[in-house]
């Protein structure tokens, strides 16, 4: 077997690792911060793909603009749905977060198919990241270095304003002792609605990220929230740093399996899911209660 | 001198699930006024102090801080009227180190404590200011407790046995603390099973039994009554 296939695998596996990064970092948060199960984090990256398909087909706005827009528009669809909604079940049992979210999440994407049917409609590369570098081992379509780079930056980013910002201090705060922190003068439902927006923000970023690679389809993000799951798991409920890792680090063994033995590489995260869940109940990275 | 702040409460139920735990209490207490709520476990001193803070859901009956009514204002509306509240369980967060738990709560004015004074006050707590909040003793966490609520500007302070469990050495650091914010001219409300720490600080005691107050002692009656309280505290 060459090096060239194997690295090629891992450069795959290395994109697909930064989507399950965005991804999981936004369904991370909203876990750790809300105790919500978030069925819905793929359908809000659905959101996010078709937003900028709709500005750019209805309104002729372009990717860079969308690249901002589309994740503002699914962080206000977030919100409003969370202060209606979702907010009313924090009380209940997790297990109505999820069924709820899995509700909202069957009927945003019924209503998508319902206009616009299943069929992936392609979305453009924007002009100033056509073409590509040559590795040597493989051809890398810089779109696709340009999708590693920002989910890195994007992931340090959300890592450095959670660890070492004041307003990271609140929310950290919030999340391990939200009646206590509301009595030191933290307003915490609105930091709940404020946590949940960002959450839904980052998968909406990678909606967009995701539409000019994957075509935008209504389906789209469906099957992704399992894996995202099992990356949560398997990094520890809640933990920022773990889900970041462990997203590009299974993206990377997903690859890898892609090439030693390719029928296991849909498996493959699971299987890990089922040992670490043996092994070491709180994740990789969690804490043990 | 602090702005401090009156804290009157009036007929206070508060309930539990279905359970009623607090039935009418009332408390005057003049801003710059130390007094304690003594009594047996269980009285339901916690849940006085908790429920002036807002954390209990259901209550009814009227509090007011400075004259304003709070029975249905969020916790988070009375710690901004100038509320310290310094909890049983000290609720030192594991995810902050000392330094971010004395930082989260929100500044109220600029009249609280500067944080090297804190540090000269409590110079355990600068030592340790990069350590996880919950590594911290007993005593170090109780400091860290008291001293985030100094940083604020808050003055009317709810302190739930801030002496509890602690070594003497350490409770005659927290005294200290306790008696500047006095000096200071703050409100305290003091709960406090430690009967002689208290009656070194308060002006009067509130004494609880089963949700309701059956006795007030003043200070200058402490020593003519102390078999009452003897009773009263079941020593």
């Amino acid at each position: 077997m060459s090096s060239q296939v194997i690295l090629g695998q891992l450069v795959v596996g290395l994109i697909n690792g930064s989507f399950y990064a965005l991804l999981s970092l936004g369904f991370a948060i909203i876990v750790g911060l809300l105790g919500i199960i978030n069925v819905a984090q793929g359908t809000f990256y659905m959101l996010g793909a078709f937003g900028s398909w709709m500005l750019l087909n209805y309104l002729g706005i372009g990717y860079w603009p969308a690249l901002i827009l589309s994740p503002l528009g699914a962080a206000i669809v977030g919100m409003v749905l969370e202060r209606t909604l979702i907010s009313r079940v924090y009380h209940l049992d997790h297990i109505y977060g999820l069924l709820l979210t899995y509700g909202l999440m069957m009927f945003i994407m019924g209503t998508f198919i319902y206009f616009f049917a299943t069929a992936g409609r392609p979305y453009p590369v924007p002009a100033d990241l056509r073409g590509g570098f040559d590795l040597g081992f493989m051809f890398l379509p810089k779109y696709r270095a340009w999708v590693v780079l920002m989910a890195l930056v994007f992931c340090f980013g959300t890592w450095f304003a959670i660890e070492k910002t004041a307003l990271g201090r609140t929310l950290r705060a919030a999340t391990e002792n939200p009646n206590l922190t509301r009595a030191f003068g933290v307003n915490v439902p609105a930091l709940l609605t404020f946590g949940f927006g960002v959450g839904v923000a980052l998968a909406g970023f990678a909606g967009v990220m995701a539409a000019p690679i994957y075509s935008v389809s209504p389906l789209m993000g469906g099957d992704l929230v399992i894996v995202i799951f099992a990356v949560v798991v398997v990094g520890g409920m809640g933990s920022i740093l773990g889900s970041i890792v462990t997203a590009l680090s299974l993206g990377l063994l997903e690859g890898l399996t892609k090439v030693v033995y390719p029928p296991g590489s849909n498996m493959v995260i699971f299987v890990i899911m089922l040992i670490v869940l043996l092994v070491k109940p709180a994740g990789l990275f969690g804490r043990e209660r | 001198m602090a702005d401090a702040l009156s804290l009157a409460v009036a007929d206070l139920h508060a309930f539990y699930g279905d359970s009623h735990v607090l039935h009418g209490v009332s408390l005057d207490i003049p801003a710059g006024e130390c007094v304690t709520i003594i009594g047996r476990n269980g009285a339901g001193k916690t849940t006085t102090l908790r429920s002036i803070m807002g954390l209990i859901e259901r209550r009814t009956g009227s509090i007011k801080v400075a004259g304003q009514d709070v029975i249905k204002a969020p916790p988070e509306r009375i710690a901004r009227l100038g509320v310290g509240y310094v909890p049983e369980e000290r609720g030192i967060y594991a995810t902050l180190d000392v330094t971010e738990n004395l930082l989260l709560p929100r500044k109220i004015n600029d009249r609280g404590m500067p944080l090297d004074d804190i540090y000269a006050l409590f110079p355990n707590l600068k030592e340790r200011r990069r350590s996880q909040g919950t590594r911290l003793s007993g005593g170090e966490q109780q400091m860290l407790a008291i001293a985030r609520v100094l940083r604020t500007g808050a003055s009317l302070f709810l302190l739930d046995e801030p002496t509890e469990g602690l070594a003497p050495v350490i409770v005659q650091q927290i005294g200290k603390a306790i008696e500047l914010m006095k000096a200071q001219g703050h409100t305290i409300v003091l709960v406090e099973q430690n009967f002689h720490f208290a009656t070194r600080i308060a002006d009067r005691h509130y004494v609880m039994e089963r949700g309701r107050i059956i006795d007030m002692i003043p200070r200058a009656d402490v020593a003519s009554q102390a078999d009452k309280i003897q009773q009263y505290l079941g020593i």
